[in-house]
């Protein structure tokens, strides 16, 4: 028993920092981090296997026709996905259309003009629920809103379909970027004699543009992969289309329709779009890795 | 008048304050504040944290006007033109009165673009190369810099960068310039290079400097302001000038007790 009161005199000899690791504590230590690096490698594993899986069914599959032909009727082999690569990347414009404008514009007026007001808390708190809404409605309100007055099945409707899933991430990821400049830098702006929209096109928009570049890509990866919104907007299209307003292949459903029927050259062409689809995701992914790093702050 | 070190007798008056009271809803911050400011002259606001020596500062050129709920009673003037009428833009203010902040705060551009900022907003018609080089000459930093414009303003160290915000405020051409404490976040020997320079531009512009620091109110200004704090009967805390004259007198023979006790490092 060591008395308190007295001061505390050094052990002079030399093992006195000596580690112990017997000791209960140390074990205890050593355990508790061998548990979380266990917990991290099992959180990676699902992405892990996925990527191996989708590659190592995919790669064999990819060859020029994967890129530039139409898919084969049920039952024959041969042929391509190459409209569905195309209309994939034309329904992502149009949400990137939709959505960009859309999202920058009114996380900007969250963040620099409706600062702390209620109607930005109602603003902020739709733009949460809307991102938690299941992917498959943001699709039927495209089908009411689109459809239903078009008249017909559309990469348009697609289009919007998905601006509806980018919509929340853009504007949520966009304003975090533009609450991230520091508020000295905006004083500096009004105390040169800026006005308020001086200050936030000037000042504000381009030291935030690295993080408004990546709330875009990440909202385009995740729109990218979406099949359940698709299915009742864009459809499908067996053949080349560039039309804005007609049915439109994309590579999510057209995986879906390969996937489900019993045919080995369509399931094998779903393998290859599949890893077609990952590889764009996870090149739009790292794209936005290489901004985030840009930024200013 | 044997202490004064100012060549003219009576200088003009730039900004005249008359009975100000500063208010944030409710509360108020500084009361009844009555000084007049120089033209080409350094005044230097001093005292205590939490006297409203900020505060006043940035009333001078309505940054104040950014805080929610803040507001001004009494009168500020600039060249007799009351700061507070209802016809007046706070944006053409600030034009005119300039502001350096306690912290630098260079826009994440290029240093030309951060010296050039408020020629651009101001639709400047002029040559910009030739006003970057002046302006940057005049805040000490031209030799410094010259070889990389281009490269961005957060790139230099903070006594650069702090020269560069004054560069940037000298570049609107104003004519009066308010520094908000701007060698708190400094090394000695910047806050010294910041220090001869606040000395060159008084030739050119009128200058108010808040500071913590004693030492540089008496080595850069011309007249000093003590403002102190005391407790109200609500138990929050109100500014209030207490004593107003040249730095000499403020430092080495004040009317007022509070001044000798704080000067003298009794207090504060």
């Amino acid at each position: 028993m060591t008395d308190i009161s007295q001061p505390h005199t050094p052990d002079t000899t030399n093992d006195q920092f000596r580690k112990i690791w017997t000791s209960p504590r140390n074990l205890f230590g050593l355990f508790m981090t061998g548990l979380t690096g266990l917990f991290a490698a099992i959180a990676i594993l699902p992405l892990a296997a996925i990527v191996i899986n989708v590659a190592s069914q995919g790669l064999p599959l990819i060859n020029l026709d994967l890129f530039t032909k139409l898919p084969p009727p049920p039952g024959l082999s041969g042929g391509g996905l190459g409209n569905a690569i195309v209309g994939t990347l034309i329904v992502l414009g149009v949400a990137f259309v939709i959505s960009t404008p859309i999202g920058v514009l009114g996380a900007v007026w969250l963040s620099e003009f409706g600062r702390g007001s209620k109607i930005a808390y109602w603003v902020r708190f739709s733009a949460n629920v809307l991102s938690g809404v299941p992917a498959i409605i943001a699709g039927l309100f495209s089908y009411t809103i689109v459809v239903m007055t078009m008249g017909t099945f559309s990469a348009f409707a697609g289009g919007v379909a998905l601006a509806v899933v980018m919509l929340p991430i853009v504007m949520r990821t966009t304003e975090e970027g533009l609450v991230l400049v520091p508020e000295e830098v905006r004083l500096a702006a009004f105390g040169l004699g800026a006005t308020r929209f001086e200050t936030v096109s000037r000042v504000v928009l381009p030291a935030a543009l690295p993080s408004i570049a990546t709330a875009v890509t990440l909202a385009l990866a995740r729109a990218g992969g979406e099949a359940a919104p698709l299915l009742f907007t864009a459809l499908n299209n067996n053949f080349w289309s560039t039309d804005l307003f007609r049915p439109i292949a994309t590579l999510s459903v057209q995986i879906y329709f390969f996937a489900i029927i019993p045919f080995k050259p369509q399931q094998e062409l779903a393998w290859a779009g599949a890893l077609v689809l990952l590889s764009i995701i996870l090149i739009v992914s790292i794209v936005s890795r290489f901004l985030t790093r840009r930024k200013s702050y | 008048m044997i202490m004064t070190r100012n060549p003219q007798p009576t200088p003009k008056v730039v900004l005249q304050v008359q009975n100000a009271s500063i208010f944030y809803g409710s509360f108020r911050a500084v009361r009844d504040v009555t000084m007049d400011i120089y033209a080409n002259e350094v005044t230097a606001l001093i005292g205590p944290s939490g006297c409203g020596k900020s505060t006043l500062l940035r009333c001078f050129n309505r940054m104040n006007d950014l805080v929610p709920g803040a507001r001004v009673e009494g009168k500020i003037t600039y060249h007799g033109k009351d700061l507070y009428a209802r016809d007046v833009d706070p944006v053409e203010v600030r034009r005119r009165i300039g502001m350096v902040f306690q912290k630098p705060n260079p826009f994440p551009k290029s240093i030309y673009d951060n010296v050039v900022f408020g020629a651009r907003v101001n639709k400047y018609k002029g040559d910009f190369d030739e006003l970057l080089e002046t302006s940057l000459r005049q805040a000490a930093l031209w030799d410094e810099v010259k070889d990389k414009l281009q490269e961005s303003g957060l790139s230099l160290s903070g006594g650069q960068q702090q020269r560069l915000c004054i560069a940037r405020a000298i570049a609107t051409k104003p004519d009066v310039i308010l520094m908000d404490e701007p060698c708190s976040a400094l090394d000695p020997i910047s806050t010294l290079k910041i220090e001869e320079l606040i000395h060159e531009l008084k030739q050119n512009y009128t200058i108010v400097i808040v500071t913590h620091n004693m030492q540089q109110a008496t080595r850069v200004s011309d007249r000093t302001a003590f403002f102190n704090a005391e407790a109200t009967e609500q138990g929050n805390r109100v500014g209030y000038l207490v004593e107003y004259d040249h730095t000499s007198v403020i430092f080495n023979n004040p009317k007022q007790k509070a001044t000798m006790d704080y000067v003298s490092g009794r207090f504060g």
